[in-house]
């Protein structure tokens, strides 16, 4: 029989209720479109919170790469939906899928080689993955040519509203592994350094990623990017229903996650290396999985983002905003699901939502003034976050009954008093 | 007499079967010679003692051993397959354990996942089964938490199992930290200062401790102390190092009257003052 615990229910009965009663209140036009953009920004930044927190909250490595990751899941998503939508071509969509599974695949294969092998250095390995996929890339590319029609075909046969949102799915799923792809590729020779090297190093990567997206038509010749000037006319069609699908999935994913020795294991890292190397622990293993995970998430809530305003422009992925989720994560607690989900919301609502209607008209960039405050206050306040160590019970570990000492295991450390 | 005994004991234990063996072991940090042409031998149920001055090189040999350190040159093989320069987790992975000088317990985690950490190499199940939380995942969790559970009551943890790890007292985190590193049911454990700051009675209960573990694990043990009760005590053949090289090898009786050992605690011209003195004393 299957049996799901009642605090199981519980989340997901009221995670449910919520959405759903958020969603009857845009149907009626009681939220504006306004309130309802601002709660699915709060949702993507929750996903982007939730992979910082895993990377920084609970392996340890300060990252501030993430806005890079979310910015190449934004961009390709929007890409492959943008191309089905205006040109009605799926190249975007086939080139794009035989990249990341030839890209992925090979990956996989070179882990587990390396893995056996003694003594590769960490350089040549990475100039063998690089070389691999950057031939698989270019063979993806003709290859996604070649499918394009075909795939064309397919589609166009389903009703166009199904093709939209079976484009725009797998799009934003692309996205999100593309981003870990490359988060591999880059975490191989950046992950061995120490944390606030590792820091500055990622935020190296998300002014690259910048740069490259304000090029992004003239260097590659992607017309439809537009570069500095900025991409428009991608769908919109990131609903409320669709963000929070995503919100759940990416919750029980890392709660699931944290709660098994996989997650012990990540967080063993956070809490001394040397210590974790002693127990058996592969800890560079588990600093590229969670450094993959969380990117993975990052990619993903770029593709929901990218179909929110149907705009999107490389100065909102600045390296200034990619401290955002590293507030947010802090805001929340370090290493509390719960504070991260509950900070994103906040943060985005107090921020974009009331500071805006409260403040007086032409006084709105002062929020930039009274939420660094609301920030300082809170950390001299609270200095562990808003809920420091604290999960609602859905996401709290559950802790195995006290045993009750056995005669048989009286031995003399049991006596000891040591 | 002593020291006959502790020969003869050694003898009936070490069945002959080596465990370690270290050859010309070399390690160089820039010009300095942390440690330099090391040899020691270690047959399956040892208990033996490595002491030192201060800045001898003890931690260096621990450290190669256990591959936080790659070492220059020499040879350390385990059960006959050479482990120098693999990485630490692989060495743990074919049984040799540690604990450190300065305490290194997961210190915000609670007790029992301290241990649980230790089980992870052999968990038994994937990563998507951790994932999806099915039912291997489940059994085997659940298979984990009890042998984890069974091995704290061992230790005499078992009520402190919820317990934050730095909330513990000290002489309860050094036991913990023993636990830890014997969960995964090593062959060799390497213990580093383990009563460091502890006082008389705490360093008897101690030598208690590492006796029991001996015998109840099958455990071939190695170990770094500065306290001469401790080591005069449990450990049945010393190496002494300083400066890098070994200067002594030998029974807790022959170390104590060695003069080049008496030298290198106390400094040159000691060794004739200190048989004055024990002249002295058994007048």
């Amino acid at each position: 029989m299957k049996h799901i615990s009642r605090t199981t229910l519980i989340f997901l009965g009221s995670i449910v209720t919520f959405t759903l009663v958020v969603q009857v209140l845009i149907s009626l036009g009681v939220l504006s479109p306004f309130w309802n953009t601002i709660l699915r920004q709060g949702a993507v930044m929750a996903i982007v919170g939730l992979g910082l927190n895993l990377i920084y909250g609970f392996n340890g490595q300060f990252s501030l790469g993430q806005w890079g990751f979310y910015a190449i899941g934004a961009y390709s998503a929007a890409d492959i939906t943008y191309r089905w939508t205006n040109d009605a071509n799926s190249n975007g969509l086939t080139v794009l899928f035989f990249t990341i599974l030839l890209v992925g695949a090979s990956i996989l294969i070179l882990y587990r080689v390396f893995g056996k092998i003694r003594g590769v250095d960490p350089l040549s390995a990475f100039a063998i993955y690089l070389i691999a996929a950057v031939g698989l890339t270019a063979l993806a590319v003709s290859i996604g040519n070649l499918t394009a029609p075909a795939v064309n075909a397919i589609l166009k046969a389903l009703p166009t509203n199904i093709a939209n949102t079976l484009v725009y799915l797998l799009a934003v799923i692309i996205g999100g592994i593309l981003a870990a792809e490359v988060s591999f590729l880059f975490g191989l020779p950046v992950l061995t350094l120490g944390s606030d090297y590792f820091g500055i190093a990622t935020l190296g990567f998300t002014i690259i990623v910048k740069v490259l997206l304000d090029n992004s038509d003239v260097m590659f010749g992607f017309v439809e990017m537009k570069g500095a000037r900025g991409m428009i006319g991608i769908p919109k069609l990131t609903s409320w229903i669709w963000v929070m699908l995503f919100l759940i999935l990416v919750i029980v994913i890392t709660r699931n996650l944290l709660h098994s020795s996989y997650g012990r294991a990540i967080i063993s890292v956070r809490e001394d290396e040397i210590a974790a190397k002693a127990m058996g622990i592969d800890i560079g293993h588990y600093k590229t999985l969670t450094f993959v995970l969380g990117c993975l998430f990052a990619g993903l809530a770029g593709g929901l983002y990218a179909h929110i305003n149907g705009f999107l422009h490389p100065d909102s992925f600045n390296f200034i905003k990619s401290f955002d989720p590293m507030i947010i994560v802090v805001f929340g607690g370090l290493g509390s699901v719960t504070g991260t989900v509950f900070a994103a919301f906040a943060w985005q609502l107090v921020l974009e939502g009331i500071l805006r209607s409260i403040l007086p008209p032409g006084f709105e960039t002062w929020r930039y003034v009274v939420y660094p405050l609301l920030l300082l206050v809170m950390m001299l306040l609270k200095p562990n976050g808003l809920f420091g160590n604290y999960e609602i019970p859905y996401l709290r570990q559950v802790l195995p009954p006290l045993k009750k000492p056995a005669t048989e295991t009286q031995t003399p450390a049991a006596k000891e008093s040591l | 007499m002593s020291e006959q005994t502790s020969t003869q004991t050694r003898q009936s234990r070490s069945n002959g079967q080596e465990i370690l063996r270290i050859e010309g072991l070399t390690k160089l940090f820039g010009g300095l010679k942390a440690v330099n042409n090391f040899s020691l031998s270690l047959n399956k149920g040892d208990l033996n003692g490595l002491i030192g001055p201060n800045g001898a090189g003890k931690t260096t040999v621990f450290n190669m051993i256990t591959g936080v350190y790659v070492p220059t040159s020499g040879s350390i093989r385990f059960n006959g397959q050479e482990i120098a320069g693999l990485e630490p987790h692989k060495i743990n992975q074919m049984g040799i354990a540690r604990t450190f000088q300065n305490i290194r317990l997961f210190s915000n985690l609670t007790v029992l996942d301290n241990v649980r950490i230790a089980y992870h190499p052999h968990a038994g199940y994937s990563l998507t089964d951790a994932i999806f939380h099915n039912s291997r995942y489940k059994e085997n969790e659940r298979i984990l938490t009890e042998r984890a559970q069974e091995f704290l009551a061992v230790f005499n943890l078992q009520d402190r199992q919820h317990e934050i790890a730095k909330n513990l007292p000290y002489g309860e985190q050094r036991r913990l930290e023993i636990a830890r590193a014997l969960a995964a049911e090593p062959k060799l454990l390497l213990l580093d200062e383990p009563a460091a700051g502890m006082n008389p009675a705490e360093s008897v209960a101690l030598m208690d401790l590492i006796h029991f573990i001996r015998e109840r694990f099958d455990l071939t043990i190695l170990l770094i102390e500065h306290q001469m009760r401790v080591v005069m005590g449990i450990c049945e053949y010393i190496t002494v190092m300083d400066f890098g090289e070994v200067i002594a090898r030998g029974t807790p009786a022959e170390i104590q009257a060695n003069p080049r050992v008496v030298e290198a605690y106390l400094g040159p011209g000691s060794a004739a003052l200190s048989e004055k003195f024990r002249r002295k004393r058994t007048l």
